[in-house]
């Protein structure tokens, strides 16, 4: 039961927040290694980014980045364990401690910075708030829109940018929010709300799971900006910095060209200087993060470059087929742009 | 024994006095329980300052930027937290009131139809009871709102009843009055009739008790407090102008609509509670003894009256406290509502801006304290109530 859960969760926060020792920095990091695995807040569902596979194994993007930490602090990206958490859920298990790091398509910005004392180690997916209808109502623009009954997710910025679409194009709904967006989804189905208000990789994840995908179409709109990624607590500057690093260590191998197949002959064999100080070939790059030497070789060996990542899981070698735009590198007109190990 | 007065103290150790020793072991729990609350605080303070997350009250007059389903005050998106909290509260004051009416009035009529004489009613007043109070409450609210809500047809294929009332998966759409001039008219002729209405109750009862003849009081309030608006609405033109729904575009405009989360909640709590109350008050029948109902049977009292006359005020007084009980746990399921999405306190406050201002804590205990308010106070009414109706001993 969500409530039940939620509210687990928020007096779970309050007894750590009032029991635990005071907070030391190095204090994640320690415990982390100390347990020997990482905990890792995903998502509930959410085909590309964070689901169970045909095996109960849990795949997407997010659950990568999870993995990939886990590949540079033990060089086993196996050491993860998970905890779906619902978007009502995921602040208070990550302030309580519940989970180590949260890596569950939430969007970055400055109250959940500021004043839920979260950490963001970056962006692995810049995404942009769409809508998902039925063709039968014949819309083709959110302006369309007015009068709407809307479906969205309780406790999200879409619920936020939704209210603010509507005020600026001077247009009316009613909103039908559910806890979980499978229920959400469900709503739409059923006639319940005429449009499905989210993230545009959620939509376009969520039309898949419809029973006629084909019935439904994503709007060309999209009213907002959405920068995913991993959030960490604050008080930690060592573990963020891994978390952020994992991230920075996968763009730019993609960037370098080094891929799952070629990361250890490169590794050995390397001359490009670049590529040989983020294999751990060249400096001392991994002690100063506290990562073994060879942290970003393991990243890329078991999980890969984030252009793999990124194909395997909700572009072109999967079911979602999402084009990179922008999320391509800088350097071929997207967004995704790491700066250097050195 | 409390020792003469006169006798002397026996004087010994402090600390071989009993009652000095009570005095310091209560005064040691005090501070103990003090300084483990001080602890707890102080140090959630340093947690949270140390991990950067905001805390106080202060974010009750931010701006709460999101819709709401169902308000029943003025809101929209540029109002406050605050104003968001005391929607959740009236949204969860309605859905516990609406269930406990319909609950007692279920569950009343349950209670006595299981002692019926006609087997058919009685059987069925069990397998009723027997089925909804062994199943789960937040089931039943899944069972309402998904399996019977959710297959009404859609807002253009809507179910009506002479084009004013309107049924769709998105709720039930009625017509909404909106008073004109002739309402004060109306209003004060309503009022009129109410009063004249308590005044012929009690005469009605002086008269009975004076001389045993009935006064038919029902079918004269009935026809005062409707009958006398209606008059003065023929002579001073009708008190509302009724808005009838329209499908405009995706959705019907206009009228009254009560939206299905609602109904799914109330239909689950009161039906679900109802098992309950019948069983109390089933108890509560029972509790009167027989020798009751035959002496007024040999006063030649009908069946009803008896029951409503006799049985009934006696066995209130053992039906009221555990009454009071089922209320309670009525006020308190109602937070199951997160589940389906009806926007009560628990979904809308420590759920919603929980989410959006991250501050646990204080949505937490904030929800808490207004659970503990609102069963405080049906317990208290509800005492009072008893009072009222237990037996005064002469």
């Amino acid at each position: 039961m969500k409530f039940a859960k939620t509210t687990l969760a928020a007096l779970a926060a309050a007894v750590t927040l009032g029991v635990s020792v005071q907070a030391q920095a190095g204090a994640t990091l320690d415990a982390i290694t100390a347990k020997g695995f990482v905990q890792c807040g995903i998502s509930d569902g959410l085909p590309g980014f964070s689901y169970a596979d045909s095996k109960g194994q849990y795949v997407g993007m997010d659950v990568d980045v999870c993995r990939a930490v886990a590949a540079a602090l033990f060089g086993d990206a196996t050491k993860v364990k998970y905890t779906p958490l619902t978007a009502k859920e995921r602040f208070t298990a990550l302030q309580s401690g519940e989970v180590d790091m949260l890596s569950r398509n939430t969007t970055w910005t400055s109250s959940r910075d500021a004043a839920m004392g979260l950490n963001f180690a970056g962006v692995n997916y810049y995404d942009g708030q769409g809508f998902l209808v039925n063709k039968k109502l014949g819309v083709t623009s959110a302006k369309e829109l007015d009068g709407a009954a809307v479906c969205i997710q309780a406790g999200t910025t879409t619920e936020l940018n939704l209210a603010d679409y509507f005020r600026a194009n001077n247009m009316k709904y009613t909103p039908i929010t559910y806890d979980k967006s499978d229920e959400s989804a469900k709503a739409l189905e059923a006639g319940r709300c005429d449009v499905l208000t989210s993230d545009q990789s959620q939509l376009y994840a969520q039309r898949i799971k419809l029973a006629k995908p084909d019935d439904y179409v994503v709007l060309p709109e999209v009213i907002s900006k959405e920068p995913l990624g991993p959030a960490v607590r604050q008080g930690d500057a060592d573990w963020f910095n891994i978390v952020k690093w994992t991230l920075f260590a996968m763009v730019n191998a993609e960037e370098m060209g080094v891929t799952m197949s070629n990361v250890e002959d490169l590794a050995k064999s390397s001359t490009n200087p670049d590529v040989r100080r983020l294999l751990g070939a060249e400096g001392e790059f991994g002690k100063d993060l506290k990562l073994p030497k060879d942290w970003a070789v393991q990243i890329v060996k078991q999980v890969g470059n984030y252009g793999e990542s990124f194909d395997r899981n909700v572009g072109a070698g999967s079911e979602l087929k999402i084009a990179r735009g922008l999320n391509d590198l800088w350097n071929k007109g997207g967004l995704q742009y790491a700066p250097p190990v050195r | 024994m409390q020792p003469n007065a006169n006798s002397p103290r026996v004087t010994g150790s402090l600390l071989t006095d009993p009652k000095f020793r009570a005095w310091i072991f209560q005064i040691l729990a005090v501070i103990a329980v003090v300084a483990l609350g001080w602890y707890l605080f102080n140090n959630t303070q340093h947690n949270l300052q140390s991990r950067g997350i905001s805390s106080g009250f202060g974010f009750m007059e931010q701006s709460a930027g999101f819709g709401i389903l169902q308000s029943l005050i003025d809101y929209t998106e540029t109002d406050s937290y605050g104003r968001v909290f005391v929607i959740g509260l009236l949204n969860t004051l309605l859905v516990s009131v609406l269930g406990i009416i319909f609950a007692t009035l279920l569950g009343f009529l349950l209670g006595v139809a299981r002692l019926s004489h006609n087997w058919l009613i009685s059987k069925l007043a069990t397998l009723y009871i027997e089925i909804f109070r062994n199943i789960p409450p937040l089931l039943q609210i899944f069972f309402w709102y998904f399996a019977v809500l959710r297959n009404v047809p859609g807002p253009r294929q809507s179910l009506d009843v002479g084009e004013t009332v309107f049924l769709n998966i998105r709720g039930l759409y009625l017509p909404s009055p909106t008073p004109t001039e002739g309402f004060w008219a109306a209003l004060v002729a309503f009022l009129v009739a109410v009063a004249i209405s308590i005044f012929i109750g009690i005469k009605a009862k002086q008269r009975r008790e004076a001389t045993g003849q009935r006064f038919p009081v029902l079918i004269t309030t009935l026809a005062l407090v409707f009958g006398l608006p209606a008059v003065v609405g023929l002579i001073f033109g009708n008190p509302f102008i009724w808005e009838i729904p329209e499908l405009k575009g995706f959705n019907f405009q206009g009228g009254f609509v009560v939206i299905p989360e609602l109904v799914a909640l109330t239909m689950a709590l009161s039906i679900y509670t109802a098992a309950f109350i019948a069983e109390i008050v089933r108890a509560g029948i029972m509790s009167v003894s027989h020798g009751q109902t035959e002496a007024a049977d040999s006063l030649g009292l009908r069946k009803g009256i008896t029951l409503r006359l006799v049985i009934i005020p006696q066995a209130l007084r053992v039906i009221i406290p555990p009454l009071t009980s089922q209320y309670l746990n009525l006020a308190k399921n109602s937070s199951l509502a997160a589940a389906i999405g009806y926007p009560d306190l628990v979904s809308l406050f420590a759920g919603t801006v929980l989410n959006q201002t991250g501050q646990a804590i204080e949505t937490i205990s904030i929800t808490m304290s207004v659970y503990l308010a609102i069963s405080l106070a049906i317990s208290l009414l509800m005492n009072w109530y008893n009072k009222r109706m237990a037996l005064v001993e002469r």
